[in-house]
């Protein structure tokens, strides 16, 4: 019987969250899993708070996370990494882009983006990764690479072979595949070491 | 993308119909874009041997549809819950005529509203307009069951309802794909005169056919492999279907559950045979009690809508908790800045919306991207109902005004909602003399639910260059004397041609003529950013009066401005995101400061 796992993807319409979980399942399906994925398409993408959830196990019935029962969590912007907090236990891990898009209402001068926001994470002793995806993206030479650094962080904490991933990469990004799989290295070094 | 091959595909839900309608051998399809309803022709059109297209609305596609069946095609007409609406009229009495070839019309529901503007539960037309409904619970059953219904609508002389909802259409998995057959009706003229006009006289007898079938339906209702049952613990049992079923097996792994493909006619006795199985009945469904009602209606005692929500999505979650199952504690949520969906930096709207906002108007808006103009800081919307809602709102709205109202009202309404149900409003506000005058908002596309080409594009779903229709020529052919174009990107422009049409006794035509930022011409063209000179920004927030994601306010406290050789009572100042401008330079025009210039300029 194969291990089941439920994997929250969230961030703001447009950083590409829809890619980064794609490649995840590809590489959950590439390793015999059955998994099941839900994505919200329309007005949520027009630069608002975006979510995606990946399920995956030896058969899966709901393509919905229920609440507390998101193994890993990643958020592609600090602010939503914490708006999802509901569907976290305390055994959860979160792999962060330290990376800030302010709201409307926060761009406007209406209210501020809440400071040290993770703690609300770490308060309830949540493990918290935190990874500057686009820095190491121009490290790689390509800034559109960091969707991929992210998956990399995670795929340390799945049950699924490193080569499973760089097969599924190389026979799905078209383009700038080098750098995408220098990047995929880097976001596993981050979460390996920590 | 012909492919002959069985095998398992990773397929969105309204990938896997697409798949199924091409099995299926469907060779024409029509329907008009709306979440969650829309990727289903986009992709279709991938496939060889099929020809698709977008229609002005719905009700067009589905007539399109019912033309394609006379024929005898096998034909898909697709829409989302309210596009049902529109296409009620043709669907009522294509329930009566029947068809030739297979016809299915896919209804794609939004629970929970994620894109819609409302969540009504469109099982209920399967109900009132006497027609078989089939609703798949996956992807990997969307498939197969789509040619199930096929054979259904030609078997039963009846078009096929096919419902999905958000978390069918949206979710993606594991999908048994197989060849391509053809449908068995020949494709040709028949006339049938008895069957496809529907004058009283021949109406009433189609009536009587409707009742014979409706019977046999439910005959077939009873063994139909989509209906079964699931001998688990018989404490208790659940009813349910589509979404739903998965909840149930979530949540209840060893329940005995009655899973029904077909959600209307039911299987009565089937039913009867689950209730008496089980020591307590449960229904479990989303949105209306659709299921519990017919079920009680045969005298079988059971719960429903006593303990499962009727508002809203259901989950796994929501199914155990109330049902009495174990769910744990749950960490509370967390109160942030919210973050809605917005206008993208550089959309044409902005600079329209901008415009309007100072100008105290009662705003008649409709639904596509621009229904954002509603949230602050534009907060220039004040009315939204339905596709066409906005020019008809505002031409009632000043006949109720009568003289006071003039020069305080206003409809806005995009290209693609305009070609929908836009074109008969303006028809009549010119017929009935009202003084409205009504922004049309042409991008050029179909933004909101992904760059669908419309009559007004110039070029069809299936890629073909078209002729796209010219506002200033149609509205002056209704009999509008006053059109005007305006760039909406110059806001002192709009400002001027608003404020002169809007006091003008007569009907008037505004164009807002900005192609989308997302278009794939404007995404490739070269663009010059603006960049703000922070010395020079005095704090007046001006430019982020615009509500434009490239442009964020700094807030600084009084030794902060100080040291920044400021006034110290200046409390922040804004900066341009270079890498987000598009350069549309709407806020440079508000800038009075010189703060805000082109990079180039620098």
């Amino acid at each position: 019987m194969k291990p089941s796992g439920n994997i929250l993807f969230c961030g703001v319409g447009g950083q590409g969250i829809l890619l980064a979980s794609e490649i995840t399942a590809f590489a959950l399906l590439e390793s015999g899993y059955d998994a099941k994925k839900s994505e919200v398409h329309g007005m949520a993408q027009r630069g608002g708070s975006v979510v995606a959830h990946l399920r995956y196990g030896e058969k899966v019935y709901s393509p919905l996370i229920d609440p507390g029962k998101a193994d890993f969590s990643v958020s592609f912007e600090i602010m939503e990494a914490v708006r999802y907090l509901p569907f976290l236990n305390k055994d959860s891990k979160v792999v962060v882009n330290t990376h800030q898009i302010a709201p409307p209402a926060v761009a406007t001068g209406k209210m501020t983006y809440p400071p040290d926001v993770l703690d609300g994470l770490r308060r309830q002793n949540i493990s918290v990764f935190p990874v500057d995806g686009f820095g190491v993206a121009k490290e790689v030479g390509e800034i559109r690479t960091a969707n991929v650094v992210l998956v990399g962080a995670l795929s340390t904490f799945l049950p699924i072979e490193e080569e499973v991933f760089i097969t599924v990469l190389k026979k799905r990004i078209p383009r700038k595949l080098d750098e995408n799989l220098q990047a995929f290295q880097k976001g596993r070094q981050i979460t390996a070491a920590a | 993308m012909t492919q002959v091959s069985t095998e398992k595909l990773w397929l969105s839900g309204n990938e896997a119909i697409a798949r199924g309608a091409w099995e299926a051998g469907v060779t024409v399809a029509s329907g008009y874009p709306g979440t969650p309803s829309t990727e289903i022709l986009e992709n279709l059109v991938k496939y060889d041997q099929v020809y698709t297209e977008w229609a002005p609305n719905e009700k067009v596609a589905l007539e399109v549809a019912i033309g394609a069946s006379f024929a005898g095609a096998r034909v898909l007409a697709t829409m989302k819950h309210v596009g049902m609406n529109v296409a009620a009229d043709p669907l009522f009495t294509a329930s009566y005529t029947g068809g030739r070839g297979g016809l299915v019309i896919i209804t794609a529901d939004d629970p929970e509203m994620h894109s819609s503007q409302n969540e009504q539960d469109n099982r209920n037309y399967a109900f009132a307009a006497k027609l078989p409904m089939l609703e798949p619970s996956e992807p990997a059953e969307a498939v197969s069951m789509l040619q199930e219904a096929f054979a259904l609508s030609e078997e039963f002389d009846a078009p096929v309802l096919f419902r999905t909802t958000t978390r069918v259409a949206h979710v993606k998995g594991m999908v048994p794909t197989g060849p391509r057959s053809t449908g068995q009706v020949e494709i040709k003229i028949k006339k049938m005169p008895a069957k496809f006009v529907m004058l009283p006289g021949n109406a009433r007898m189609r009536r009587l056919e409707i009742e014979k079938r409706q019977a046999k339906l439910t005959e077939f209702a009873e063994t139909y492999s989509g209906n079964r049952i699931e001998w688990g613990d018989k404490k208790r049992g659940i009813i349910t279907g589509g979404i739903s079923y998965l909840y149930v097996k979530e949540a209840f792994p060893d329940v005995s559950v009655l899973k029904l493909g077909m959600t209307w006619p039911l299987p009565e006795k089937m039913i009867k045979e689950f209730a008496a199985g089980v020591d307590e009945l449960n229904i479990v469904e989303e949105l209306d009690p659709f299921l519990e009602t017919h079920i009680k209606a045969m005298g079988i005692s059971c719960l429903g809508k006593e303990k499962i929500p009727a508002i809203g999505e259901l989950n796994a979650f929501i199914v155990k908790k109330s049902l009495g199952g174990n769910i744990g504690e749950i960490f509370p949520p967390v109160n942030l800045p919210p973050r809605p969906p917005n206008m993208c930096a550089g959309c044409p709207h902005r600079g329209l919306f901008y415009s309007l906002s100072k100008q105290k108007l009662f705003v008649a808006g409709d639904i596509g991207c621009y229904t954002l103009g509603f949230l602050p800081p534009l907060s220039a919307m004040d009315a939204c109902v339905c596709m066409g809602a906005g020019i008809n709102m505002a031409h009632g709205m000043n006949k109720a005004l009568g003289e006071e109202g003039l020069g305080k009202t206003i409809a806005v309404i995009g290209d693609s909602t305009f070609c929908h149900s836009g074109i008969t409003g303006l028809v009549n506000t010119v017929y009935n003399k009202s003084y409205s005058t009504i922004i049309i908002l042409d991008n050029r596309t179909t933004a909101m639910t992904g760059h669908q080409p419309n009559p007004a594009s110039g070029a069809t779903l299936m890629g073909e260059p078209a002729s796209a229709l010219d506002f200033t020529k149609l509205s002056r052919a209704i009999g509008v004397k006053h059109v005007t174009t305006v760039n909406p990107h110059d806001i002192g422009q709009c400002r001027k041609v608003i404020k002169e049409e809007v006091e003008r006794p007569e009907t008037s035509v505004i164009i807002s003529q900005g192609p989308c930022v997302l278009l794939p011409a404007e995404r490739k063209r070269q663009k010059i950013p603006f960049t703000t000179s922070i010395d020079k920004c005095t704090g007046c927030s001006m430019c982020v009066q615009l509500g434009c994601p490239a442009i964020r306010w700094y807030p600084i406290s009084p030794e902060e401005a100080k040291k920044m050789g400021k006034k110290e009572k200046q409390k922040g100042y804004a900066r341009i995101s270079v890498e987000m401008c598009t350069g549309c330079g709407q806020c440079s025009q508000l800038c009075k400061f010189e703060a805000i210039t082109t990079v180039e300029g620098q």
